[in-house]
């Protein structure tokens, strides 16, 4: 595919309409959980265990504290199921005998004076009967005589295409390494809370900081053993989530409605402090991948084997859904006859851990991307030469086994990368700066990848995401879906798609709240699925709902928004039916065998190259990023400026994986490093410069064209960056964040 | 006794403990709810407001240091400044909580340096934490409300 028919966008400003929420989030007038009024509300907080796994034998009351005073809600409280829907329910909503690990909740505490309740937090004393072989590591945990579950595995998936044994036959290089990634924390700005009203019908009504409404109401109906007529979920302003706030809130959800249930009326806030959050909340899950490549003396790649797995902590949550994206992205975007990837999730002592922006498939790329390096060093061939002759082109068969389409353009992004980057000049150059021995050591290096945007495989067919479009009588058009604003933009480009297909100016449309008592259920917010698979069927509802206008309301076939407000005035008047509902239809080539983890598992890819420059400083070993280029190909920018930002801001986040953050864990399997002065993520310091390059090709499933960003950027960075560290210092990195402790006893011990 | 200061430009007086943070007299007894709480210790910046004309985490200062103190919260800040227009034009704001301490960290900076170069706008937010933009559209609002280029 050459770069010709790709557009690159140049001018981002134009095309970008202003943020629907900017105004009240620059004013500080935007309501976050914190913020919500609410009279006469009591505080909640949890009383959690402290061992890693075991048996929870009693809960002592301080008899010096008047109990009578607080609301107190144990597990006998839960009118419903003790456990929190998701896949499996095995995690419960409070500990009432065995637990898995240490945090886990036991008893939920209110009242009205928050200093109060902080004495009283310590008043309560639990009498733990402790696991004595706690597991805290992938292979300790698949090794171990000890079970937390069957085996310690929660899932183990295999893609197995070809056959390993021939394309070692094939093969005249061969690389082997194993890869270490860590635990990675969302550090949303806005910790996690919820907060919970008794209703006059008996119901509950929880708002709340969450990104799937959807799952919050069905987590409710379950633990409260209530229908859902009876319940209410409603997001507020949302201050950052990244995956942070997929499956936790429903946990923090169930703690506030059954604080709201017992509080006699009086509403019941429960928000976490950053250490809570920190210590208790889902995180990235950390990996260990053995790896193999094998190529011939072309450089072609002749196999790939893989075992690539995942701490998925003390329940099963989401790891299964993390580990089939950190599969399915494993062989990164190359053709190879030959592929074997055996993914499995296993079973720790730790918190659980869930979802966060690029879902498993982060992990999986570092160890792909930084193995590719590897093979090209023993190749003798440079790193962005071995990718040129590897990446996928239309008609190639993709590593699950479809045949690529036309939607391809692998090679496009890294052409456009080199270009952009000078690579080989400054490969030449920083090589000069190296030989002269200054004080430090500069390198460049590259990541190719592919990201799937949507659920993976047959998901948004089971997910059947419903959106509505309700038509006002004064002309101004409601956008009704479940998907949440949480900074990445949704707002406005959700509704820029609306007025768009619709023909009318932005701000004639609307989103309405995500409150699940008025929108239907479009499934939840992550996947990178909002613009692109939602936003289709805000396009398709638009098409329903002006066929309605000119058959029943005389809408001409030529409209301005007076005369659409017309028609809609009719339409209203004459008691028609407002609204309009489109549900999600697979694509028709859309195949997926879950099974054999072959077919085809995205309506679409973004493609991108991203290339890092660093300068490492041989006295303190720190590094910096000098200059970050992102290259990608996105179908179509909606809004130019959000998805700059979008990128921007997770190469930051990629950056802070690769170099600064890590999850430290205490002797019990609990975060050790929770607070913000010794997690440490990017400042504004930290930071050098980004270039964002964005390749339109118009052909993803979603409106124009365009496909998902959200966790794209995420993907990059981290081999990006451990490629260039490793060219600058001439050594082998298998883990990451690559501080200077690391590379002091690399350097020390050589290098390889 | 109670502390004496001017929020936002009015004179306000607090009976609370000389203790009390800050952070929470302006959003409990004042209902400023701009001022937000990130990390109470002072470390993401979410919490800043200016004091004096020097910015500050409210959560690290304990209100018997305010008397006589001038206090600006994002509330305080002209509704429609270039900077405010800026941050909306350029993408400065996503999930929005850190934006009235990054607002403010601007004034300050701007304050300051009427023409800030990038690095110095790289340093007069490095208090402040932001973990959706990685900050590019930041420095390109800030360099806009300064006059100068967007293309950051």
């Amino acid at each position: 595919m050459s770069l010709t028919l790709v557009k690159q966008r140049t001018d981002h400003q134009k095309a970008s309409p202003r943020r629907v929420d900017g105004v009240a989030k620059i004013r500080g007038t935007a309501l976050y959980v914190d913020d919500l009024p609410c009279a006469d509300v009591l505080h909640g907080a949890t009383v959690r265990t402290t061992e890693a796994g075991g048996t929870l034998q009693e809960v002592v009351f301080d008899p010096a504290i008047d109990w009578s005073e607080f609301v107190v809600v144990t597990a006998r409280d839960i009118p419903g199921m003790n456990a929190v829907k998701l896949l499996e329910n095995d995690q419960v909503v409070l500990v009432d005998r065995a637990f898995r690990h240490a945090g886990e909740a036991v008893v939920l505490l209110a009242h009205a004076d928050p200093e109060k309740l902080g004495m009283a937090l310590k008043g309560v004393s639990l009498v733990e009967l402790p696991n004595t072989a706690p597991i805290f590591d992938i292979d300790a945990a698949l090794a171990a005589q000890h079970e937390i579950i069957p085996g310690n595995i929660y899932t183990d998936y295999l893609l197995d295409r070809g056959d390993v044994a021939e394309g070692e036959h094939l093969a005249d290089v061969i690389i082997e390494e194993r890869f270490l990634t860590p635990s990675q924390e969302q550090l949303y700005i806005e910790p996690q809370g919820m907060l919970a009203h008794l209703q006059e019908d008996g119901g509950i009504l929880v708002e709340g900081s969450m990104q799937c409404p959807y799952y919050v109401l069905d987590a409710l109906v379950q633990c409260m053993g209530m229908d859902k007529d009876h319940l209410r979920v409603v997001q507020s302003t949302t201050g950052g989530a990244f995956g942070g706030k997929e499956d936790y809130p429903s946990m923090i959800a169930c703690h506030a409605a059954l604080l709201a249930l017992k509080a006699g009326g009086r509403s019941v806030k429960l928000v976490y402090e950053r250490g809570e959050d920190l210590r208790v909340t889902p995180k990235r899950h950390p990996s260990r991948t053995l790896i193999r490549l094998g190529a011939n003396k072309a450089g072609e790649l002749q196999f790939i084997d893989m075992d690539f797995a995942i701490d998925g902590g003390a329940y099963r949550t989401l790891s299964p859904v993390v580990l089939s994206r950190g599969v399915i992205h494993a062989p990164g975007p190359y053709k190879c006859p030959h592929i074997r990837v055996r993914g499995r999730a296993v079973a720790t002592n730790h918190p659980p851990f869930g979802a966060f922006r690029g879902f498993g498939a982060p992990q999986s790329i570092f160890a792909m991307e930084v193995a590719m390096d590897r093979l090209a060093k023993k190749l003798a061939m440079d790193p962005a030469e071995l990718r040129r002759i590897n990446l996928l082109r239309t008609g190639d068969l993709s590593p699950t086994g479809d045949v690529v389409g036309a939607d391809c353009f692998a090679h496009a992004a890294l052409d456009a990368a080199l270009e952009h980057t000078h690579y080989y000049q400054r490969l030449a150059e920083y090589r000069a700066w190296n030989a002269a021995g200054y004080q430090t050591r500069k390198g460049i290096g590259l990541a190719t990848f592919a990201h799937g945007a949507g659920f993976t495989g047959n998901g948004e067919l089971h997910l059947a995401s419903r959106v509505s479009l309700q038509a006002l009588a004064n002309g101004h058009v409601e956008i009704l879906c479940s998907n949440t604003e949480m900074g990445q933009g949704a707002a406005t480009t959700l509704v820029q798609i609306a007025a768009d297909a619709l023909g009318l100016p932005m701000d004639r449309v609307h989103l309405a709240q995500a409150d699940t008592s008025r929108v239907p259920n479009s499934g939840p917010t992550v996947a990178s699925r909002t613009c692109m698979v939602v936003g289709d069927l805000i396009q398709k509802a638009a098409g329903q709902l002006l066929q309605r206008l000119r058959e029943t309301a005389e809408l001409a076939a030529s409209y301005d928004a007076q005369s659409f407000a017309a028609a809609c005035t009719r339409l209203c008047a004459a008691a028609g039916d407002t609204l309009v509902t489109a549900q999600y239809q697979p694509p028709a080539d859309m195949r997926w065998d879950e099974q054999a983890f072959l077919g085809r598992a995205y309506a679409s890819y973004a493609w991108a190259a991203y290339i890092a420059e660093v300068e490492v400083d041989l006295l303190t070993l720190v590094t910096r990023v000098l200059d970050f280029t992102a290259v990608q190909e996105i179908g179509d920018a909606v809004h130019p400026v959000i998805v700059q930002g979008q990128i921007e801001g997770g190469v930051a986040q990629g950056i802070g994986y690769a170099l600064h953050e890590d999850v430290l864990w205490n002797e019990r399997g609990v975060m050790a490093n929770d607070r913000l002065t010794n997690y440490i993520i990017p400042t504004s310091a930290d930071l050098g410069f980004m270039h964002v390059v964005l390749l339109e090709g118009g052909l993803g499933a979603g409106p124009k064209g365009a496909k998902g960003v959200g966790e794209l950027p995420m993907d990059g960075p981290a081999p990006a960056i451990v490629n260039a560290i490793q060219r600058a210092l001439d050594i082998d990195i298998r883990q990451i964040p690559v501080r200077p402790e690391m590379l002091l006893e690399l350097t020390m011990s050589g290098g390889h | 006794m109670p502390t004496t200061m001017r929020i936002n430009g009015e004179a306000f007086q607090s009976s609370s403990a000389p203790n009390s943070r800050l952070l929470d007299v302006l959003r409990n007894e004042c209902d400023l709810k701009g001022t937000k709480e990130g990390c109470g210790e002072g470390e993401c910046g979410a919490c800043a407001v200016l004091v004096n004309g020097k910015l500050v985490n409210s959560c690290l200062v304990p209100l018997g240091q305010m008397e006589q103190a001038e206090i600006t919260t994002v509330e305080g800040l002209p509704e429609d400044s270039t900077l405010a227009r800026a941050f909306v034009q350029c993408g400065a704001t996503q999930c929005g909580i850190c934006t009235p301490g990054m607002m403010l960290a601007a004034t300050a900076l701007l304050a300051e340096h009427a023409n800030p170069t990038l690095e110095e706008i790289r340093w007069g937010l490095s208090g402040n934490l932001c973990r959706c933009t990685g900050y590019g559209r930041i420095y390109a609002a800030i360099a806009q409300a300064a006059g100068g280029s967007a293309d950051v």
